[in-house]
């Protein structure tokens, strides 16, 4: 995308933004809605601004740390299993089918599982992350790493290529582009798979704290927090866009 | 070889020997119980109808195929191992997309272990005489067909092997670029004193460069049909318009002719 469409896209962002706002704003005061079911976002914001030593101070802190450190974890567990899979036709028959099954089953509803086992604390929350940015991240890095063009394999193989030069001068590089796809998702997973977790039971942070803002009908203090959640998620899913762009910043000259 | 006798002081070893060897994919033969002997320093074209064979015939000789039955053998010991002894440059140019020109062609130096810097000084020596100067930093997507081309002979030659395998490198090349490249390989030849084994889809290639043209008729193949260019060198693309130039392409094309009609009256009968 150039610079000058990039500016058109954020206008527009920003327009229907604001339009959606003071709609949403209208329809709430036009048709009284109560404020429990549906605050207008003026209201939204002022208790953000009201809780926001608890939020910014503790509670956004605590999702982020969980989020970052599940979506690490998953990420070296991702690339390890990938390797082992590429390495070995064993490991590769053991795993792959479960790879394919897990696309399919709820994984939020292994979540509770997931606390079960790693406890309440933090590893619990850190074990839903992995559960939910595990699959992406993984799928998509071997998936990359088994349509390396064979005919690019074949012709490193003439050169006397070991597999080990194949696997890096080859498969790594043709595999970023989807590496990156899956970890876009996987970084806004990471957030839903720590909100989850902290629902499931916690003492802070932001899905702990939307949690109990339900509880007690305070509809303004959920939607602050599920803002603040859906922000971060649009924050890590950038970070990772800025890291893609950073590692193919000479062109695309990927195949995609 | 009668070239080699003909010329009088050259000890005739092979380079690389095909004994009997036969080969199918799952249902499809294309080799059968073929036999053929490339001798050292030969400059050797390959021709025939698309399909016949001759990638698969590459694929083998570069140890990417093995033989179902026979054997093929490189050098004068007979070396059967062939991955990482032969230069290969594939019929599809298979540069990877995202390293520049330079990053491309220092592959097979890199793959033996040499050090990058070392690498890319040779890399960058050979670019102005692949009419690639300038273009070190360049991505493959930036280059035209006929470009990329020559970044992947330019890789094959860096090999470094006395044998090169080439697939039809210059299909993607216009007439005048194509004759230049033709020139700068027979001196590349001659001065390395190596083996090339060339396929073409071009009758005129086949004679201009080569000491035989070996004819696929059709699959499978039991033997190559050979043609003996017995023509002086240093040669010249003036050399087209020579009688007994025309007498070999009219040779060669009546062999290719013959086989279309053949296929054509199995195809019938079946
Ligand atoms: N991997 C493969 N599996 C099965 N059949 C194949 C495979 N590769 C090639 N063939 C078949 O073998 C035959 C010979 O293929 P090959 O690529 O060697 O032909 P070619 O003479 O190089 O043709 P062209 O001039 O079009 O490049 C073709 O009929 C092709 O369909
Ligand atoms: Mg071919």
């Amino acid at each position: 995308m150039n610079p000058k469409n990039a500016k058109g896209t954020a206008r527009w962002f920003l327009s229907s933004m604001a339009l959606f706002l003071i709609m949403w704003e209208g329809i709430c005061r036009g048709f009284s809605i109560p404020a429990f079911i549906l605050p207008p976002p003026s209201d939204v914001f002022r208790s953000l601004w009201d809780i926001r030593e608890q939020l910014f101070g503790i509670h956004l802190w605590v999702t982020l740390r969980e989020a970052l450190l599940g979506l690490l974890l998953a990420i070296l567990f991702g690339i390890g299993l990938s390797m082992a899979m590429t390495f070995s036709r064993i490991v590769e028959r053991l795993v792959y089918p479960y790879l394919v099954i897990s696309q399919t089953i709820p994984i939020i509803a292994l979540s509770p599982i997931f606390i079960l086992w790693f406890g309440y604390d933090l590893s619990g929350k850190i074990a839903v992350t992995v559960l939910f940015t595990f699959f992406p991240i993984v799928v998509s890095l071997y998936d990359g790493l088994r349509h390396t063009d064979p005919d690019m394999v074949n012709l490193l193989r003439t050169m006397g290529a070991t597999q080990k030069q194949i696997f890096w001068k080859l498969q790594i590089p043709s595999s970023l582009p989807h590496f990156f796809s899956g970890l876009k998702v996987a970084a806004t997973y990471s957030v839903a798979g720590a909100t989850i977790g902290e629902w499931l039971g916690s003492s802070a942070g932001l899905g702990y704290f939307a949690r109990r803002a339900s509880g007690n009908f305070q509809a303004p203090a959920l939607f602050a927090s599920v803002v603040l959640l859906s922000l971060m998620g649009i924050l890590l899913f950038w970070l990772v866009s800025l890291l893609e762009k950073r590692y193919f910043k000479t062109n695309d000259h990927i195949q995609k | 070889m009668a070239y080699g006798l003909s010329e009088g002081t050259l000890a005739v070893s092979p380079m690389l020997q095909f004994s009997q060897v036969s080969f199918s994919y799952q249902q499809r033969s294309i080799l059968k119980d073929f036999s053929l002997q490339i001798d050292k320093g030969e400059f050797v074209s390959v021709i025939g109808p698309s399909g016949v064979g001759k990638s698969t015939l590459f694929h083998l000789a570069n140890g990417l195929l093995q033989p179902d039955a026979g054997q093929i053998m490189l050098g004068d010991n007979g070396e059967s191992n062939l991955l990482g002894k032969v230069g290969y440059m594939p019929q599809k140019d298979l540069l990877l997309p995202w390293r520049t020109v330079l990053e491309n062609a220092a592959l097979p130096l890199e793959i033996k272990g040499m050090k990058q810097e070392a690498a890319y000084r040779q890399v960058r020596e050979q670019l102005p005489i692949f009419g690639l100067e300038g273009w070190a930093d360049a991505y493959p997507e930036q280059l035209s067909g006929g470009m990329r081309q020559r970044v992947s002979l330019l890789r094959a030659t860096l090999t470094g092997s006395q044998l090169l395998l080439l697939d039809e490198p210059f299909s993607a090349l216009d007439g005048i670029t194509k004759m230049e490249m033709q020139e700068w390989l027979l001196s590349l030849w001659r001065q390395l004193g190596i083996t090339v084994l060339l396929i073409t889809h071009d009758i005129e290639e086949a004679i201009l460069l080569a000491d035989r043209v070996l004819v696929l008729k059709a699959a499978p193949v039991q033997e190559a049909v050979e043609v003996p260019v017995s023509l002086g060198r240093p040669r010249e693309g003036r050399l087209r318009y020579d009688p007994a130039f025309l007498a070999i392409r009219e040779q060669i094309w009546d062999i290719l002719t013959d086989a279309i009609n053949a296929a054509g009256e199995r195809g019938r009968r079946a």
